[in-house]
């Protein structure tokens, strides 16, 4: 069953988390973020994806809630339609389409059957603000083909636009002008920054907007750094507007919260200083700062009721933020902010995906779980985020000796001849389960270092670590008995430096069994003896620099294989010390993997990258894919799958024991699989949905279980109550009674009749029959009322009914109990005289 | 080898005073501004913002509170614990009144313009009625604990506010007793020792008052039920001034770190009646404390220790977009502080308590034009001549020869002689001076030095033979109408040549509606020119009592644009002697149409081929006042 799908190149990794403005949903439980062609719901509480929301074909570029119906929610996408999504459930409930690019979707209360969405119709850099008009119909799929323009040639940004006042206006800012549309008198005032050039460097561009919720007022962000707030706007002469300016650079988002209560309104505003400002009655002297957030702010959203806010960050990460500036949760995707030096590597221990994170950290990853599980800070320095500062990188990593040690190299170079290089390693401590930093080494080498790698043998006694360096040399690092009285500290130490003729080491690899290193120098590899650090033979093959070098395994251990950057693949024999085949090949990524001979070398061709995977024993390659990914294929790794997989097709064999993985240029995380890991990843999220409806708190465990023994135990007694009394929720009279206003009931003596005939006769078939008509009428009136929100007001009066035929049963079990049996022992021949 | 050689003159380090009070006359559209010196200027807006009047200082007359009361009486009152009124005409004071309460902090006159409340050191609130030539006691109200900063009338004359330290009063104005009594934070958000100041209040026809204080609050107060209402927190340091527009739809506060914040009556929405205060432009026009500020109906007006006055107009409120609409900085009184013998190439600076004699310096190089040529010499700083007393000089002039020197206070007239003894100068004053002259406007000599002229502020011009070490009396004209003072006095000056041979009235130059900046006579036409402050230049011929050819040509084409937006006033005019169709015009800032940088405080013609330059730089005044408050500057 398997083998019959075809393998398919899936996204993993999440995509973009950061792309649009967070969606909070009514309650604060949830939050809504697009994330590629998918809707993420994320609980507030747990940082947990509750729901995918997948139906798009391409990128979701706007998520609103729908303003009738809290429970549900529109999605915009360039695939040119509108979704309706139950998020609660998870399903798609309609798609509107409307046929062009949508770049944004904005919702308004009092507009309830149209929505606004930005198009560019014509020319490619214009967009258009239109109103689309949503037709009421019972279908699945719905043309939505009414479009009627609002405002024309705005910013695509859904940041450039916002409706104030209750939807009585909408502000759009684009370069230096503010645009105001009312609707209700259809006229569009225009404000004008000047954009003078001549003073010094003045940056007025307007760069978002907000509107105040209660009051006339739009506020306006711009490039240096100023918001203005303005007023009047109604009045083209009489406009006027106040200058708050705390941030240095640009402002990225602006919102405005909405609080009742003695508490006035705040602003509030992020940029690239990561740090949220709260401007709290928008007063320039009453702000609120929230700092050290990470990473540039790239949105800023508010719960409809005001209690959390949300910053979605350029490092893939949305932060919760409790209303008293207090984070309360991070929802961190894979770091995307940054170019990858390091390249992808596999943390044996946890098996996560380890890259370049945060600045100066390593990020480990989960890919089972597809969310980030720590940072680790490797450069230790306080990031200061300004533009054009030369930073500290860390550009290599390396783990050894199944995850106990950790190499990292980091380097900075203002000029050509300041170099600052740092080689650190790091011992994984069992006790804090983290790395901890064992050996610091300043200036490891002259140069860069272009390689580095552990001697992973199992035999081997001594930790070992080669580095290749640009300078010519590689050097060897043992560990051994640090200068310490009680010889229980370690650390590193140089213990060899090689060198071919002055050449730049340029790789370096240990074979499988740790007996050999190869070092290639420029178009030459060396092989040398580890435990002599012999130099035992040379390979030549004058076919340029060697990009890539590795050892087969198993039962290729007898082989090399080397990637040149002019295009040859050679694959050495070290028993014949000579080349056993070659391939043309321009090779941009060879990885081994580690569990079996196969290794997978990613080529680059001009139409674009294509996947070749081969054993080092035969020149055929197993299995070919073609035009993996329209980029350049950066990095790439083998993944050793928890539970193999049991591909029985030959091609697809490579793949049973391990998974691969590779990054392409615009760091989108890909790899081959029949179906995408969001589908995975789904049902097991889902168990976590009936949690969520209850807070989870210590308490909750505690008190929780105890409540459901109690609700155990208190049915039980009930059912011990009830067995000579009828169901009494079940009978119409019981309800009617009940539920009437007395001064609207008629007479007791009236009643007295239908009251006891219900309750002694008790004819289960009437009953039966009864309450099925009841239900219909219910739902014939909530079907009036409207079709989609049909099956969640179901849901509440059912449990409403429930929990009122307990109230019924309780009042009756206790006093009434003892009077209706004594109505029993009555004798009812004069009611029959009434 | 350039047209003239220029004197570029640095070393007169005259520093104006700081502004103390503003205010603004609606009825003439007159600001009067008072100076810590004492000195009280009348600006005239609608004349091109021109300095018409101005009362000299007193040493011990620290004007506090300055206030227009019944239509155009000018009324000031000061740390002495006197009231004074002005005498505009006279350019005098009319009267000095002891309030006996100590000091007053503050004064303001009834929406009527009737009364006249002043408060004092003691805490007392003092209430005067304004008769129609003096001011009398009518009562006191409620003493309070501290002294009455601030004073402001409910528009309907029943309500007054009062700021103290630490807390505003709110006054019944039949009664005389307190109503409410609000107290103000010391700080906003949390305890602070310091005393909160209430350094302005405003009281809002709909009973709101408005506070400013020295915590930096903007507070807003509801008189009927002394609660606080609203609370702007808008400056670490003191909230100085406030003023309101007539309409209270907007109102304008001053700080000690010298910023000017404009508040403005806004709707909440569009389509809804109610209304809040929105702070919405700050103004950074000054570097220190902006001790006062004006609204008038269409610019906000600033003054402040930093010695400018900013008149900043309100661009929504304009309906024509012409120069006037533009800001405007005014720094330097509009008349001369200095006057130059040409003979013995001297000049004499004028400051509020002294005069400088300085020799010019000179050399002997020749250059290319635009050449700064090396001193020879330096100036010379050769006497310092102190006044006696507490009044300021209100003129002074040197003879062009070099050995007469005159100046005036606003109780004695001074007359010295210099003599000249190779580098040695001897000073020997004048002694008897006649009864009748104690206090002139404006002194000028005649070419050969043996005439002075002297315009007294009774409205005459006395005309006086110098002789040596004595002097004359000759003539005194009577002008014949009182008219105007300032024009008055300027046009007499320059009538006094031609009336100098027959000592009669010759003939009366046509009225302009603009007030006469400056005006000469051409030596050898005889004609006279005349500068208004709109930038017009007339030129009259005395002989044919006329304007002549030149002028009317003129005024039918219109001067040029560039020339017309000029907005300070032209203070000197003087002639080549050579080529009689060259008028050299100057004023703060310019000469003729080369403009400069540096504001040019005067510029004559030595001789021929001489230029003397009188600059100031700003900076330099900067440097002599007080540190401003300090503040953290973003990337330093």
């Amino acid at each position: 069953m398997v083998e019959e799908e075809s393998l398919r190149v899936v996204r993993c990794g999440g995509s973009e988390l950061n792309f649009r403005r967070p969606v909070f949903s009514a309650d604060s439980k949830y939050v809504f973020c697009v994330s590629g062609d998918f809707v993420k719901v994320y609980s507030t509480a747990t940082e947990e994806c509750v729901h995918i929301l997948h139906g798009h074909r391409n990128l979701v570029t706007g998520i609103q809630l729908n303003p009738n119906n809290h429970l549900q929610l529109y999605s915009c996408s360039f695939d040119g339609t509108i979704k309706l999504w139950d998020y609660v459930d998870g399903i798609l409930i309609k798609t509107f389409t409307v046929g062009c690019q949508l770049h944004a979707l904005f919702t308004l209360t009092q507009t309830e059957d149209s929505v606004f969405v930005i198009i560019n119709k014509e020319k490619p850099d214009v967009f258009q603000l239109v109103s689309v008009k949503l037709p009421k119909s019972s279908g699945q799929e719905i043309e939505a083909k009414e479009l009627s323009i609002v405002l024309d040639y705005i910013n695509q940004s859904p940041k450039c636009i916002a409706f104030g006042n209750e939807g009585e206006y909408v502000a759009a800012v684009r370069d230096f002008y503010l645009s105001v549309y009312f609707f209700k008198k259809k006229t569009t005032s225009r404000f004008t920054l000047s954009s003078s050039r001549n003073k010094k460097r003045s940056k007025n561009n307007f760069t978002c907007v907000a509107c105040h919720p209660k009051e006339d007022c739009i506020a306006s962000g711009h490039k240096d750094g100023k918001i203005r707030l303005w007023r009047n706007f109604n009045d083209d002469k009489k406009y006027t507007y106040t200058c708050l300016h705390w941030h240095h650079d640009l402002v990225m988002d602006l919102a405005f919260s909405v609080t009742g209560g003695h508490k006035g309104t705040s602003l509030l505003s992020g940029g690239r200083e990561s740090v949220l400002v709260e401007w709290r009655d928008t007063v320039e002297k009453n702000k609120e700062f929230l700092p050290r957030l990470g990473a540039t702010i790239e949105h800023i959203a508010v719960s409809p009721a005001g209690d959390l806010f949300c910053t979605s960050h350029s490092d893939n990460k949305i932060v919760v933020i409790h209303r008293n500036l207090e984070a309360s949760a991070v929802i961190q995707g894979l770091v995307k902010d940054r170019s990858i030096f390091t390249g992808l590597m596999i943390d044996p221990r946890t098996k996560a995906l380890v890259l370049n994170g945060k600045p100066g950290h390593l990020q480990f990853y989960s890919l089972q779980s597809d969310k980030q599980l720590y940072n680790l800070d490797i450069i230790q320095q306080e990031f200061i985020n300004d533009y054009g500062l030369i930073q500290i990188e860390l550009t290599k990593a390396a783990f050894g000796y199944f995850g106990n040690w950790l190499a990292t190299v980091e380097q900075r170079q203002e000029k050509e001849t300041e170099l600052e290089l740092q080689m650190k390693l790091w011992l994984f401590n069992k006790k804090t389960q983290g790395f901890v930093l064992n050996t610091k080494i300043n200036m490891p080498h002259e140069d860069h270092i272009t390689a580095l790698c552990f001697c992973n043998a199992e035999k081997s006694e001594q930790p070992t670590l080669v580095t290749a360096s640009k300078d010519g040399h590689f050097k060897v690092w043992i560990l051994t008995d640090d200068s310490d009285i009680y010889k229980k500290a370690v650390g590193w130490t140089c213990d060899f430096v090689g060198s071919y003729h002055k050449y730049q080491a340029t790789n370096c690899c240990f074979s499988e069994d740790g007996s050999l290193l190869a070092v290639s120098f420029e178009e030459i590899v060396t092989i040398w003896d580890s435990g002599t650090w012999e130099l035992k033979c040379t390979f030549c093959q004058r076919a340029g620099k060697i990009r890539h070098l590795c050892f087969g395994r198993l039962t290729c251990s007898k082989y090399l294989v080397g990637a040149t950057e002019n295009g040859i693949l050679c694959c050495w024999n070290l028993l014949s010390c000579a080349l056993e085949w070659s391939a043309k090949l321009n090779i941009r990524v060879m990885e081994p993997d580690p569990d079996s001979e196969n290794i997978a070398a990613v080529s680059q061709s001009s139409g674009g990258s294509d996947l070749f995977v081969f054993k080092p024993s035969e020149p055929r390659p197993l299995y070919i894919q073609k035009n993996i990914s329209r980029e350049e294929v950066q990095w790439g790794v083998f993944v050793p799958r928890d539970v193999p997989e049991s591909f029985t097709s030959e091609a697809y064999q490579w793949l049973n024991r391990s998974q691969f993985y590779f990054l392409t240029k615009s760091q989108s995380l890909l790899t081959f699989s029949t179906e995408s890991p969001e589908e995975k990843l789904t049902p097991t999220s889902k168990q976590l949905l009936a949690e969520e409806s209850l807070p989870t708190t210590p308490f909750y465990f505690i008190l929780g279980k105890h409540r459901q023994q109690q609700d155990e135990t208190l049915n039980e007694a009930l059912d011990n109550e009830l067995v000579q009394l009828p169901l009494t929720e079940n009978i119409p009279a019981v309800n009617e009674l009940l539920h009437t206003p007395a001064h609207v009931l008629p007479s007791a003596s009236f009643l007295c009749t239908m009251f006891v005939n219900s309750l002694l006769l008790s004819k289960e078939t009437k009953s039966a029959e009864e309450m099925p008509d009841d239900i219909d009428m219910k739902e014939e009136k909530e079907s009036d009322d409207s079709d989609e929100e049909n099956d969640f007001t179901e849901k509440v009066q059912d449990t409403n009914d429930t929990d009122l035929g307990e109230d019924v049963v309780r009042q009756l079990s206790k006093a009434e109990e003892k009077e209706l049996r004594k109505f029993r022992k009555v004798d009812y021949s004069w009611i029959a005289a009434l | 080898m350039g047209e003239f050689k220029v004197h570029r003159v640095r070393f007169f380090n005259y520093v104006p005073s700081g502004i103390r009070c503003v205010a603004y006359n609606n009825q003439s559209n007159r600001l009067a501004v008072s100076r810590t010196d004492g000195t009280v200027e009348i600006y005239n807006l609608s004349a091109n913002y021109f300095q018409e009047k101005f009362f000299p200082g007193h040493e011990s007359r620290a004007t506090e509170a300055l206030c227009w009361a019944a239509g155009q009486r000018l009324f000031s009152a000061g740390l002495n614990g006197e009231i004074i009124e002005y005498d505009l005409q006279a350019l005098n004071i009319k009267y000095a009144v002891d309030a006996f309460g100590g000091p007053i902090w503050s004064m303001t006159a009834s929406p009527s313009g009737s009364q006249l409340l002043v408060g004092c050191e003691d805490g007392s609130v003092k209430l005067f009625q304004i008769t129609p030539d003096k001011i009398q006691f009518e009562r006191n109200f409620d003493r309070q604990k501290s002294r009455i900063l601030s004073l402001s009338w409910h528009p309907s004359g029943t309500h007054i506010a009062a700021g103290s330290i630490d807390y505003i009063t709110v006054f019944d104005v039949k009664s005389g007793s307190t109503i409410h009594k609000m107290t103000v934070d010391r700080q906003y958000m949390g305890a602070s020792k310091r005393k909160c100041i209430v350094w302005g209040v405003v009281f809002l026809s709909d009973g709101t008052v408005i506070s400013v204080d020295s915590a930096g609050k903007v507070q807003f107060w509801d008189s009927a039920t002394g609660t606080l209402v609203k609370n702007h927190l808008i400056s670490n340091a003191d909230v100085l001034s406030i003023a309101v527009a007539d309409h209270e739809d907007s109102f304008v506060v001053g700080t000690a770190e010298g910023t000017v914040f404009h508040f403005q009556l806004v709707p909440v929405t569009s389509n809804s009646s109610e209304k809040q205060w929105v702070r919405t432009k700050p103004f950074q026009h000054h570097t220190h404390d902006v001790r006062a500020v004006a609204h008038s109906p269409t610019a906000l007006i600033s003054g402040g220790t930093d010695t400018h006055l900013v008149i900043r107009p309100l661009m929504e409120k304009i309906e024509v977009k012409n120069y006037d609409a533009a800001l405007r900085k005014i720094t330097f009184p509009h008349r001369r502080l200095i006057s130059c013998s040409k003979r013995r190439q001297l000049l004499l600076f004028q400051f509020a308590h002294h005069l400088e004699l300085w020799r010019l310096g000179s050399t002997v190089a020749t250059g290319k034009n635009g050449d700064t040529l090396p001193l020879s010499k330096n100036a010379d700083h050769l006497l310092h001549l102190k006044t006696k007393g507490p009044e300021n000089i209100i003129c002074s002039c040197i003879s062009p020869c070099g050995s007469w020197i005159a100046y005036s206070t606003a109780s004695r007239f001074f007359l010295c002689r210099l003599n000249y003894d190779q580098d040695n100068i001897s000073l020997k004053r004048v002694s008897k001076m006649p009864a009748f002259l104690h206090s002139a406007l404006h002194i000028l000599f005649s070419e050969d030095s043996a005439k002075l002229f002297v315009a007294s502020n009774q409205g005459s011009l006395h005309v006086m033979q110098l002789l040596e070490g004595s002097f004359k009396h000759l003539h005194t004209f009577q002008p014949p109408s009182g008219g105007n003072l300032v024009t008055g006095h300027r046009e007499s000056l320059g009538g006094h040549i031609w009336q100098m041979k027959t000592l009669e009235l010759h003939c009366t130059v046509p009225a302009y509606n603009f007030p006469v900046t400056a005006l000469a006579i051409a030596p050898n036409t005889n004609n006279l020119v005349l500068a208004h402050s709109d930038q017009q230049v007339f030129e009259y011929s005395i002989p044919d009592k006329q304007y002549t050819e030149w002028s009317r040509t003129i005024q039918k084409q219109g001067f040029h644009q560039v020339w017309l937006q000029r907005d300070t006033p032209i203070t000197h005019i003087s002639f080549h002697p050579k080529r009689p169709m060259h008028i050299l015009l100057h004023d703060a800032y310019m000469f003729c149409i080369i403009d400069k940088s540096l504001p040019l405080l005067f510029l004559d013609l030595l001789d021929e081929k001489t230029l003397v330059a009188v600059e100031r730089p700003l900076d330099d005044i900067i440097a002599q006042l007080p540190p401003p408050i300090k503040k953290k500057k973003f990337g330093t």
